[in-house]
């Protein structure tokens, strides 16, 4: 690829990148969330096209318009999230969209082959939904292999499998390259690049920073190339003061409409003027643990206990919605991780944002606009936030902003548990570090502060306890100050990993 | 260098200002009178400019035409306010036509069995009631579904149409005058009994006047009251509506009644207000038609009073032109065609910016 650019809007999510692709070999590449990593691959993969630069399949230019043109030039994308359908055998997804005649008997057997070649291990009878997030996975890759890919690309593959997935993943992966094909993959975990990578390129910011030889590089040298300085990862963390219990909860079980179980007989204590932490792989309850907890997700059986903090008698939350939890007086807010499709509104501006939580204030049948449209004008300049107006879309303005849009309308409830799913995701450093900073304020000031986090160095910095889940399952309460990465990371897998262990 | 390079490269824009967008749009208008000028010299051989005066001659020739044409409008508009609510929160209710045609139906059925029993100012009492109550059910039962089953709203008000069609059908045969006519004529043509009032002696006036308020209601509900903002956070995600402790499936429904409710109200003002009569084709497709006018205002009711007026001026016209030139109906069409055509792909050029490739790569 040469002088790659491609901007959305105003905003350029790749500047000029030079990036070179070796047969038979596998590329890492690194960058913070939002350096333009996923951008540059669907350019490669054909679902955007390149304002500017050219790219060169074998030395000779090509374009790629299309995923099909993609496909043409043996470039293959395996992305975060499946495109698979549900109620299709493997074998039939794999085909799906291809021309000519149909002849699954013989595209069975094609699977198998590819299958036996690389060490795959699925059934390509069956049906998608009963297979595993790995096994999803897999029929992706198989689906690109069975099109001739000879590039492949996986964004992110890591970020659902558990560690022993994630071996086996990166088995196969070095199997393909003997077989001489060339891999991309996209990833933030620095051991992943550091165990299965020959080469390391790094973006920042959309630009290209450089690119190294794997066995020159280690954790510290490839930060730094993605930072751009030397981290020191230092988060402020006062000692917690007057920490007193403000949500029990207790045997929290939960189904999702699959009737597979979320939230398995969950049970911890948060308390008011500490930070806790809930770590995880992704998918192990997070979501439907802050969501039960604000009434958001039907709960089959356990309580959620609010100790108010005037000292009266605790309140069970389950049972009640929202409106109903904040009708009882009871101050929660909830940063979710779905900060568009649920914390906020897109189309609507800041002003509009801020109303989601106060539009029922009033009597009669009128909005108040005036209180919303001061508090926006309060929070676009006490965090900083960068839009033309307080009506313009929050969805058009960046990542970084949304957020501080969103946590700052939560902190202005004055709430008295605050509660945060991945508030640091897709965030530049510095933006990152003005939410610690926020969080660890609202710690100081008494309020019980959840935070859903999913690097554990910010975990460990941040909180004060942390709550490990696995499989829905609490698999230990730790105290940040005292534990490190390994036994954190040993509890997140323990479930699941091997069955009922504890 | 490739041949598959496409030549144009189409961006998202920014927002665009206001009086941008207003050249563009009104750019597409002149650009589209142009292709229909040229059109319809190349097809007819008549004089486009007299085409066109005779389209405005159609709509406000005369007195009566003009009154006609306003008439026509409040009621588009009115129907289209109705659906306007329903689409804000992303529900495609296409189901306008059966609920204004039941609203007609509720209205004559009053008039024929109550006509002369009750005193006229409480039949039409008894009219707004049973109009309204019958447009809110036709909505009340596909919302109600949507909300709990999660039904295509857009299939289930589609059938409602043809159940409402059939249910108006079947009570003119059983009230058709004279017997054997299929036909019901004009309802209480001697008594006049729950036929609206005239004001100053033209009865195309009430209507105009009652859409006319509707339309201020209308905007003011939908931008300043909480039901409005309720409806707006509900049709751009709902699982943001739940996390803000708004009750989408009460937010559906009601909005749902309310959409139909307004469609039962026009439905009283064809048959009570106008018309007197009952038909299966009263509505006129006018409920399809709405849902092109709530769209092209982008659902802001102001903005709709000049969509409606330019389809009603477009389809008033038409009728003229038709019969001056003896050109067939259809040709009205084609220019319709034509002039929607560009409205509606200026809205392309307003929300991506087109540019040129420039030359060739630079290495």
């Amino acid at each position: 690829m040469e002088n790659v650019t491609k901007r959305f809007g105003k905003v350029v999510a790749n500047n000029a990148i030079n990036l070179e692709l070796r047969e038979g070999e596998i590329l890492s590449l690194l960058g913070e969330n939002g350096s333009g990593k996923t951008t540059l691959m669907n350019m490669l993969s054909g679902i955007y096209f390149p304002d500017e630069g050219q790219i060169y399949i074998h030395g000779e230019p090509v374009t790629i318009a299309s995923p099909k043109d993609a496909f043409a030039h043996g470039i293959g994308m395996i992305h975060q999230h499946f495109k698979l359908v549900d109620l299709f055998t493997a074998t039939e997804n794999i085909v799906l969209g291809l021309g000519g005649k149909l002849d699954l008997a013989d595209a069975g057997k094609k699977v198998k082959e590819i299958c036996d070649r690389y060490g795959f291990d699925i059934d390509p009878n069956q049906k998608i939904y009963d297979m595993s997030v790995s096994q999803k996975q897999t029929v992706e890759i198989v689906k690109v292999l069975y099109r001739g890919a000879d590039i492949l690309i996986l964004d992110e593959p890591t970020a659902v499998l558990t560690p022993q997935e994630t071996d086996k993943l990166f088995a196969i992966m070095r199997n393909m390259k003997a077989d001489g094909k060339s891999l991309i993959i996209i990833t933030h975990k620095l051991h992943e690049v550091l165990d299965v990578s020959d080469r390391v390129a790094v973006l920042r910011k959309g630009e290209y920073i450089g690119d190294v030889a794997t066995k020159d590089a280690d954790q510290q040298s490839l930060t730094d190339m993605m930072v751009g300085h030397t981290v020191t990862l230092n988060i402020n963390r006062p000692e917690p003061k007057n920490v007193e219990k403000r949500l029990v909860i207790e045997g929290l079980t939960a189904y999702d409409e699959l009737g597979v179980k979320r939230l398995d007989d969950v049970s911890f204590t948060v308390n008011a003027g500490e930070v806790l932490g809930i770590a995880g792989v992704a998918g192990s309850g997070q979501r439907e643990l802050l969501e039960s907890i604000a009434g958001l997700y039907p709960v089959a059986s356990g309580s959620v206990k609010f100790y108010p903090p005037e000292g009266e008698q605790p309140r069970e939350l389950v049972g009640l919605d929202p409106m109903k939890i904040r009708k009882s007086g009871i101050s929660m807010s909830f940063v979710p991780e779905d900060r568009l499709g649920m914390g906020l509104v897109g189309s609507m501006g800041m002003t509009g944002n801020m109303m989601l939580r106060s539009w029922r204030n009033g009597k009669g049948l009128f909005l108040n606009r005036k209180d919303p449209e001061a508090l926006a004008n309060r929070i676009w300049e006490e965090l900083g936030v960068v839009t033309p107006s307080t009506s313009f879309p929050v969805r058009r303005m960046s990542g970084g902003n949304v957020q501080k849009v969103l946590v700052g309308r939560e902190i202005a409830q004055s709430p008295a548990v605050l509660m945060t799913a991945y508030a640091v995701r897709g965030l530049d450093i510095n933006t990152s570090y003005t939410i610690y900073n926020l969080l660890t304020e609202q710690k100081m000031r008494g309020v019980a502060v959840v935070y859903v986090g999913e690097d554990l160095d910010v975990l460990l910095e941040l909180c004060d306890r942390i709550v490990v889940l696995c499989g829905g399952q609490v698999s230990g309460v730790v105290d940040a100050r005292r534990t490190d990465k390994r036994e954190v990371g040993a509890l997140m897998t323990l479930v699941r990993g091997g069955g009922k262990n504890e | 260098m490739n041949k598959k390079q496409s030549l144009f490269h189409i961006a998202k824009r920014d927002a665009l200002p206001w009086h941008k967008a207003a050249l563009i749009r009104g750019g597409a208008i002149v650009l589209a009178l142009i292709v229909c000028a040229i059109v319809t010299t190349l097809l007819t051989g008549e004089n486009p400019i007299k085409v066109y005066s005779t389209i405005l001659y159609g709509a406000f020739g005369t007195s009566r035409k003009s009154w006609v044409t306003f008439h026509n409008l409040a009621i588009l508009l009115g129907i289209s306010l109705a659906v306007t609510p329903a689409f804000k929160m992303r529900f495609w209710n296409i189901g306008a036509e059966g609920q204004v045609l039941i609203g007609c139906l509720a209205t004559a059925a009053c008039m024929i069995c109550l006509g002369n029993k009750v005193p006229s100012g409480l039949l039409i009492v008894i009219m707004v009631i049973a109009a309204v109550a019958a447009g809110a059910l036709w909505g009340f039962l596909p919302g109600i579904f949507k909300a709990k089953w999660n039904t295509n709203e857009t299939l289930f008000t589609l059938m409602m149409n043809y159940i409402a069609t059939q249910l108006a059908a079947f009570f003119i045969i059983v009230w058709e005058v004279p017997k054997g006519s299929g036909k019901i004529g004009i309802i209480n043509a001697n008594s006049e009994a729950g036929w609206l009032p005239v004001l100053g002696g033209q009865r195309y006036l009430l209507p105009i006047l009652l859409v006319a308020i509707l339309t201020g209601l209308m905007y003011i509900y939908l931008n300043y009251s909480k039901h409005g903002y309720e409806i707006a956070v509900v049709g751009e995600s709902q699982r943001t509506a739940s996390y803000a402790g708004i009750k989408v499936e009460r937010v559906i429904v009601r909005t749902m009644v309310l959409s139909g409710a307004i469609c039962g109200l026009i439905g009283l003002l064809l048959t009570a207000g106008t018309d007197h009569t009952l038909t299966t084709t009263i509505v006129g497709g006018r409920g399809f038609t709405a849902v092109m006018v709530s769209w092209m205002a982008k659902f802001n009711p102001i903005m709709m009073i000049f969509t409606s007026l330019l389809i009603v001026v477009l389809s008033r016209g038409a009728s003229e032109i038709s019969s001056v030139f003896g050109l067939n109906h259809s040709f009205a069409d084609i220019l319709t065609g034509i002039i929607l055509f560009f409205i509606i792909g200026s809205e392309f050029f307003i929300t991506y910016k087109v540019s040129l490739r420039k030359g060739k790569k630079e290495a």
